[in-house]
């Protein structure tokens, strides 16, 4: 039996759904497929799993990818789903845990790239603010309006996305100064 | 050997997978050995190890086997280099207890 549920998270808090997922897992609802913002779970009361979300590097059917996802499943890891470059994995829950990284600096390299992921999308946003601003003074359409405020919502929500990944990254930089 | 002249501290796990590798190994067993190695204390994560393994083969300091179907797991190996950068390793550790008994030495009175 499959259980389907509608969600919304965003990128940066990519770690509050990995945490939600586990807390799932632990009901008895094993993710199987994500979609957009949609997630769905075999009921399965039998198993516990703790499930880890990654921006990989390439998108999945990149070589690199492709070589990576072999590797983590030599070691048990199972990939349950991607969705654009986010891949799901999840390992049964044991004694040791499961975590995709033990060390700073592969931890720092992982919030570098979703900090590079909303850098590069911030432009298309602003441009499209100054396109729509321009469209709504034109015309004093509604639609141009509500078009204009939605994507300064967008805007103000990457900004805060950005500031908080930079801020992990400076916290374990700070840590990597005395620490590995 | 000029490379091995700039005096450089292994990380942890570094230093765990290129002892790991003194008999071929594939990426599970190197999490397996590097645990039962530090009794249990040093759990290598699988993601660190993938990026760690990637690092050590540009430098040189272990190589893949060539496998011989695609189904089989990918073993790694140390190579010269390696062992030589372990021995260095162990040289610099063994500096580092050194110094820190003779300060506590001399401030146990």
């Amino acid at each position: 039996m499959t259980v389907t549920k509608y969600k919304v998270y965003f990128a940066w808090d990519y770690e509050k759904e990995e945490a939600w997922l586990n807390e799932m897992s632990n009901k008895g609802y094993q993710l199987v497929h994500v979609g957009i913002f949609k997630y769905v779970f075999e009921v399965d009361h039998s198993k516990r799993y703790i499930y880890r979300l990654e921006l990989l590097d390439q998108l999945p059917s990149h070589p690199s990818s492709v070589d990576y996802m072999k590797f983590l499943e030599e070691t048990g890891v199972e990939c349950v789903s991607t969705i654009l470059r986010w891949a799901y994995f999840r390992k049964e829950a044991g004694e040791n845990g499961f975590e995709l990284y033990s060390d700073i600096a592969s931890r720092i390299k992982h919030y570098k790239r979703i900090q590079l992921l909303f850098i590069a999308v911030t432009p298309v946003n602003v441009m499209s603010i100054i396109n729509m601003g321009n469209i709504y003074s034109r015309t004093h359409s509604l639609s141009a309006l509500i078009a204009t405020i939605l994507v300064v919502i967008i805007v103000l929500m990457l900004a805060t996305g950005l500031y908080r990944v930079s801020m992990q990254i400076a916290k374990l930089s700070h840590d990597k100064l005395f620490r590995e | 050997m000029g490379e091995f002249k700039e005096r450089i501290a292994l990380t942890e796990a570094v230093y765990y997978i290129l002892l790991s590798l003194f008999e071929p190994l594939h990426g599970y067993g190197i999490m397996q050995n590097a645990q039962s190695l530090s009794h249990g204390r040093v759990n290598l994560a699988a993601g660190t190890l993938y990026g760690a393994l990637n690092t050590l083969m540009e430098k040189g300091y272990i190589k893949a086997l060539p496998g011989e179907s695609n189904t089989r797991k990918k073993e790694y190996v140390i190579t010269a280099t390696g062992k030589e950068i372990v021995m260095q390793e162990i040289e610099r550790l063994r500096e580092l207890v050194k110094n820190g008994e003779d300060v506590l030495r001399r401030n146990e009175r």
